[in-house]
Formats: C-alpha cells, structure tokens, sequence
C-alpha cells in the first residue's frame, strides 16, 4: 500500500534510497473479500505475547487476535526490520527533520488516514480533579459530616 | 548494486523440478528495459518457431515491470508472456494488483517456467526460500477460493497470490490466470499455465528495493500524485464520461451506460440497439450496481480506486474492474444483475471476459441458424440467462460442444464447419475482438487494430482523443495544456481536425498524421509495459500524469540508466520490433493484419492499403509487415536479421521471399 511504500522509503538511510513494507511503521490490514481495511501504526515494544488473546467481532466482521495491536513483538513479524529484529516506532514523522504531516498521511490521496493536532487539557484544572477525587474518597471513608468538622477546627485554629 | 530492478531471475524447470536463481545483464536493462521487453528478448532466444503453445519448450515468463516495488504511484504490474494455443503467436497480458510488487520484494524480477509438471502444483517464493509444493487438493478449485486456501495453508496472510481456476486446468484457450482484482486475461495466458501444471504461485518478500537518485525520484513522484488530484478536480469536458478522468474505465463508479450500450455491439458483436438506454434501465442499473457494489478498491500503491467488492445475494463476493460489468450482459441481451451473476462464476473458473461472453453468443447464433442442433446441447434449460450459465459450465471443463467452443470462435468454427465461419466474425489473428462495429472507417484505429501485436485495442489506444471535437474552441480548450505531446504537431492535427467535410474522417487525420499518432500511442503502451506501469495512470487515458517527458527520468533516478526521450523511444521500438520479429519467424504476413471485414460498414480498399503500406514503411518494415535489414540494423538487432536470412524470411532483395509466405500460411 502506498503509505507502507512512503513510510518506509521516508526512514531509510540515505532517505527514500530504498523502500521495503516490512520496514514500514504503518501496515494495513488488508482483506478485500471480508471488506477489511484497517491501518495499524507501530507502537510500544513488548516484552512478552499476551496471554489468553480472542479474536474480535466488530459489525460482523471477524479480526485476528492481533490485529488492532501495535505493539512490536515477539509473536509476530510486524513492526519488525525483517533482517535485524530491531523493534520499528512510528513517531509520526516528526523528527529528522520534522514534516508538516505524516508522509503515510501526505501519499494517502483517499485520506484514508487523518492527522490532527488536539488541544491539551490546561493544568490547573487537573489539579482540581485530583482534589475533587481525593475529598470524594475521604468523604466515602470517614462521612462528609467528620471532614466539614475538620475542615471547619482547620480554618479557624490557622485564623487564631 | 542494481537500482529499481533486482537483478535476478527465477528459472524453475517443472519437468526436473529444478529451481535457479540466475543473474540478468544490466545491459538488457538498458537496451529492453523489463518487463515485457526483456520478456521479448527471452522468447526470441529461447522459443523457436517450431515450438507450440503446449509443447514442454514453450516458456511462460512472469515479469515484474522495472518501476514495480519503487514508490511510483500505479506501478504495479505483472506482464505475463508467453506463446498462445489460439493466436500461434506471442502473447503477452497484464494485470495490476499486488504480485508484482510483492515479487520484487523477494528478490526477483522475473519467474520463467519451462517444462511441464506431471502433477498440479503450486509454487511458493518467500525470498530465498522457493518451493514446488504439491497443490492436488487444489484441483478444480476456484481461482480465488484458492489464493485464500493457500495463504492459510501456508500461514502468510500477506502473501499474494496468481492462480488459475478450472478453465486454466483445462486448457481453455481464453484462460485466465487471476490474482485479487486484477486478472491477466487474454491470450490463453491461463491455458499454458494450466498445461505446464501450475496451480497458483504464491509470493512474499520482505526485501528492500533501491533507488539510484532518491530525492529527483520521490519529487517526480510527488509531482504525479498533485498531477493526479488536480487531473481528477477537472474532468475532461466533451468527451464520454468514462474517457473523462484518470484510471482504467471507472466503470465501477459510473452509472451512466448509455454510450456502452448504445454504440458496442450486442450479442455475437452482431446487434447495433441505439434507443437502448432509458430512464428505467437507468433507474434498475443503478439500483443493481449500487446494491452489490460494497466498495470502490485500489491496486498496489495507487489512489484511483478502478474496482469494486461485489456481492450479489446469493453468490460470493468477488471482485471485479472495467468492461467485464457489460460484456456478458450485452452478449446475452440481459440486464446488469446476470452480469453481475454470471461474472462472479466466470472469475472462478478464471476465463476471459472479452472472449468468453462472444464464445457463448456465438453457440447460440449457430444453434439458431441450425448449424448446431438439439443434440449438442443436450440439457441445455430453454432460459436466455440459463443458456448462458450451462455454456459457461460446459466450456470450463471441456464438456460436449464445451470442448470445441473452449478453443475461441476461430477454431471453434473451422471445426464445426457448416457454414460455421461466417459467424466467426470478429476476430483479428484468430483472437476475439471488442464487440464493436462501426459505421464509418477510422484511419488511426485501422492501424491500430491491423498492426497491434496485442490484438487488443484497448492496449495500443488512447493518447489521441478518438473523434474530432465540434467546435474549434474545444479544441482550442483541450490544446493549451496537452503537455503529453512528444510534438506540438499532434497539437496541431487536433485543431484541424473536424467532425465532417474535408478535414474529417476517413481521409483527415491524413496517412502520414496516422502514423504518427499510432506510433506515439503504441510506444507509450510498450513503455508502460516494460515499467510495469498500469496504463489507467499512462498510455490509456487523456491527459494522463506519465508521458514521454517525464519517463526518462523516472527511468534514470529510479534505475540509474542514463535516459533520455529519444534513447527510451529507441529502447522501446526495439522491443516493439522484437515483439514482431518472434510474430514474423511465427509466420504472420500482411496478409493476417486486417481487422474484421464488417469492422466498419463503410471501407476504403485503398485507402487501407495506403495506410498499411505507407505505415510499414514509416515503420522500417517491407511491404510483408517484415522488419528489413536496415531498420534492424539501426536498433542493434542484427542478430533478427541474421536469423531472418538463415530462415530466408528476409532475402538479400528488398521482398519478402513470397515462397516462404505461402508455406507458412498453408501451416496455420
């Protein structure tokens, strides 16, 4: 596929002096009879296979126990180089030198593949959760009415 | 280091079952190219004329075009070639998909097949590993049943696979040998490989593939791909809708048939039905299309989405592209629901939608002129669409009158005799034709459709717009950004040209224009065809994102051969030549390169002559259609006119020897 073509042409060195879709960051998931697509990007590395997989039914439509996983790992060949076994990252080509889109995303002209930018949540906000979560489990462990009590002895011994 | 190809070629011979790896010469690179033009070479020497279709000496090469594997958009092409049962003579077929890529990431630029396996087999490459596994559980399965049941027996979801179905076992003569959406359909491709044993090849390659100057590589790449958005936001206005963006025919995507119905021919290529197309036709095609088509799919690193999944209740998905949605609908004077129907069987049997559909009309024009009768359709049901599931089903298998019509109509006809000739009557060299026939001759496709060693037009047209523009300022329109011209003359010979009076057809384009427009067509199709570029994005459309000035760059950053336009003109005349030369020592003569008599209803005799002679000689051929020496000199092929002389097919007089042209003639 096109994006596994430009991903991995993108990372070789010298930059695109080859390509090889086993070097590639993304892989599609390919099964035209079944009507599957599914664009998977190299993630974490893992140490060991999970134990236990299942395949997936997602509208009718039956996945391989692995399929939406992105890890780079020893029960499989993806997200491998095919020579060295060297785990692959994608790191949505943003270094050396860092590109305006991902080039998968750039050589998709049936924009199968979309890149956004999202807004981070601001800090203090954060903070007040962290607060609101740490009441809420005092209350369920002591009962509101013994930490206003506190709260109420705190404020006035701090005001003296 | 070699760039863009691999270097090496799979030699398996299927009588030893051995399996070489062996080493190709750069040089051929630079003077073939690949794909089909170093499979040219390899037939040359290695094929007599002696040797037949089915003969253990026959070779069935399959190439991987020299673009295939690198980032360029649309190249993704197997160029199959090899001698046919039907033809007598070379043929070669295309199809896109995944395998070739695939095979060039295991190592390989080619698989050349000689001998003949005793029992089916399948062969399966996975880089270094090449193995001839046993594939008799496989016999009699469909083409794509069993790329699925070989990936899982061997366990790699990835690998692509080309098969055969039945047809191809049997060595039906329009086989086809069928790979996911694609199919390499026309010339009895699948029947050779069914002779020789072959089931499927199954191919998967984790290597790389290298670029001799990168970065000009990828920014002519990426020219393309904004070419390509741009060519498809702006259609071309005034032509049919189908000739009007990019891709292989969309005729998946479209719903407006009226053109195909209305001007192709139903039937045997037999009936013209020019009130045809209607609202409720419309109404019900588009209902039946939109129905069973799941979704709009791609080849190999390409965007133009040419085909589609689809699932008509009742039958299997499948997967289908381009004319084969109408060609068995217009042969039995059905609707789109029984093409839908009856191609899902016709791609598992692994036939050729061209020929097959003309093959079952064909049986019934002569079973309703009483030259067949009762007793050679013994079961057949009395239902139109029923006949035509029963005839499919007899010809796969050689059954009855199967095994006579599973030939073609040519043979088909001489062996039925009767009368049976008459009926035969579209074809070009002995091979099905496209169900068209015409009212008025046109001066460029006669050439095209006499001298195309493809006997196919749809791959020797395209690049020239196929009938005048009616006014002056569309052409004017359509001119001023034809960057694709080699020279600004076909500018020119398209702003002259008219719809009627004197500068319009038969006689405008004149004969010297003529050849010069077949020329450019035809060389921009062998060119593709050696890149193993699909020709939706290239020769076939107008307007397209590759052409004669960007070629020699792709073709030098890509392989790092120095390039440029007329050097890649030369390199492809010479396997063009090539191409001929194996056809001539073959025993084809001028006399074989007409098109069907009742191709046109209006002809000009002489005006075909002068066509054909003044094309010859613009050629470097003599008035036979053979190459003469000295044009065979000039594109180092020396070695054709030695082998000519020694055959005494070329004498050291300007003619042909005509002693040597009756005899041949008298073989066929």
């Amino acid at each position: 596929m096109a994006c596994e073509v430009i991903c991995s042409a993108f990372h070789a060195t010298p930059k695109y002096s080859s390509n090889n879709p086993a070097r590639s960051r993304i892989r599609v998931i390919r099964d035209p009879i079944a009507d599957i697509y599914v664009p998977v990007y190299a993630g974490e590395y893992a140490v060991a296979e999970c134990a236990g997989r299942d395949k997936y039914i997602i509208d009718g439509k039956e996945y391989d126990e692995c399929a939406f996983c992105r890890a780079s790992c020893p029960s499989r060949d993806v997200f491998k180089e095919p020579d060295s076994g060297l785990p692959l990252k994608c790191d949505m080509c943003e270094s050396d030198p860092p590109q305006e889109k991902p080039l998968c995303v750039q050589w998709c002209l049936n924009e199968a593949l979309i890149y956004e930018v999202r807004e981070e949540e601001k800090e203090n906000e954060e903070k007040l959760e962290e607060l609101e979560i740490g009441l809420e489990s005092l209350a369920n462990k002591y009962g509101l009415h013994k930490i206003t009590d506190i709260v109420t002895r705190m404020s006035v011994s701090k005001k003296g | 280091m070699r760039y863009a190809e691999t270097g090496y070629n799979l030699e398996i011979d299927l009588t030893r079952r051995s399996i070489e790896r062996v080493a190709t010469d750069p040089i051929d690179t630079e003077l073939y190219l690949g794909g089909l033009g170093t499979n040219a070479k390899i037939l040359w020497d290695r094929v007599p004329p002696e040797v037949e279709a089915f003969s253990p000496d026959n070779l069935l090469i399959f190439a991987a075009g020299l673009l295939c594997g690198t980032p360029a958009p649309g190249c993704n092409r197997t160029i199959v070639s090899t001698i046919s049962p039907q033809t007598r003579l070379m043929a070669f077929s295309m199809m896109g998909g995944f395998w070739a890529p695939e095979l060039k990431y295991a190592g390989y630029d080619k698989v050349i097949l000689r001998g003949k396996s005793p029992e089916l087999v399948y062969l399966w490459i996975n880089n270094d590993k090449v193995e001839i596994r046993n594939a008799s559980h496989l016999q009699g399965k469909g083409a794509v049943e069993t790329e699925e049941l070989i990936r899982q027996e061997l366990n790699e979801p990835k690998a692509q696979v080309a098969a055969i179905g039945l047809a191809g076992e049997n060595r039906v003569y329009f086989a086809s040998i069928e790979q996911g959406r694609s199919s390499a359909s026309r010339g009895g491709i699948g029947a050779v490989m069914g002779d020789k044993g072959v089931k499927a090849i199954a191919v998967r390659g984790t290597r790389d593939i290298n670029m001799a100057r990168p970065i000009e590589f990828m920014d002519l790449c990426n020219k393309v791909l904004a070419y390509i958005k741009v060519r498809e936001e702006n259609p071309i206005p005034g032509v049919m809708p189908i000739l009007a963006g990019l891709g292989s025919p969309q005729e998946m995507k479209v719903h407006d048939e009226k053109w195909h119905t209305e001007n192709f021919m139903w039937g045997n290529s037999r009936t013209r039905r020019k009130d045809f197309w209607n609202e409720e036709i419309e109404k019900n095609w588009r209902v039946t299309l939109e129905s069973s088509r799941i979704r709009l799919i791609s080849c190999y690193n390409c965007p133009m989405k040419c085909a589609a999944t689809i699932s008509v209740p009742g039958y299997p998905t499948y997967m289908m592209k381009c004319f084969s949605k109408l060609t068995y609908t217009m042969a039995a004077f059905s609707d789109l629901d029984f093409g839908l129907k009856i191609a899902q069987q016709a791609t598992e049997f692994g036939v050729d939608a061209f020929s097959t559909p003309q093959v079952m009309a064909f049986a019934l024009e002569l079973y309703e002129a009483g030259i067949l009768t009762d007793k050679d359709f013994p079961g057949m049901p009395s239902d139109n669409e029923g006949r035509f599931f029963w005839l499919l089903e007899k010809i796969v298998r050689r059954e009855g009158i199967g095994d006579i019509l599973a030939n073609g109509t040519y043979w088909a006809a001489q062996q039925i005799g009767n009368g049976a000739e008459e009926f035969a009557h579209n074809n070009i060299k002995k091979h099905e034709q496209l169900p068209l026939k015409l009212s008025m001759l046109n001066p460029i496709y006669f050439l095209m459709y006499a001298t195309g060693e493809k006997m196919n037009i749809t791959q020797i047209e395209g690049q020239f717009p196929q009938s005048a523009f009616p006014t002056l300022e569309e052409r004017e329109d359509f001119v001023k950004d034809w960057i694709q011209v080699p020279d600004e003359k076909f500018k020119q010979y398209l702003l002259d040209w008219e719809l009627r009076g004197e500068k319009s057809m038969p006689f405008y384009p004149t004969v010297e224009m003529c050849c010069d427009i077949v020329d450019w067509q035809e060389r921009m199709h062998y060119i593709d065809d050696a890149l193993g570029t699909c020709s939706g994005l290239s020769s076939f459309p107008l307007k397209p994102p590759y052409h004669i000035h960007n070629y020699p760059e792709f073709i030098s950053s890509g392989a790092g051969i120095d390039m440029d336009e007329a050097r890649l003109s030369q390199a492809a005349r010479r396997y063009r030549t090539l191409v001929r030369a194996i056809n001539i020592r073959r025993g084809m003569r001028r006399a074989d390169e007409k098109p069907p008599e009742n191709h046109w209803k209006k002809r000009f005799p002489e005006l075909e002559k002068e066509l054909l002679d003044t094309y010859y000689k613009f050629k470097g051929w003599n008035n036979e259609g053979i190459p003469s020496k000295e044009s065979l000199h000039e594109l180092g092929l020396d070695y054709v006119s030695e082998d000519f002389q020694l055959r005494r097919i070329l004498t050291d007089s300007e003619d042909a020897s005509s002693e040597e042209t009756s005899a041949l003639k008298e073989k066929n």
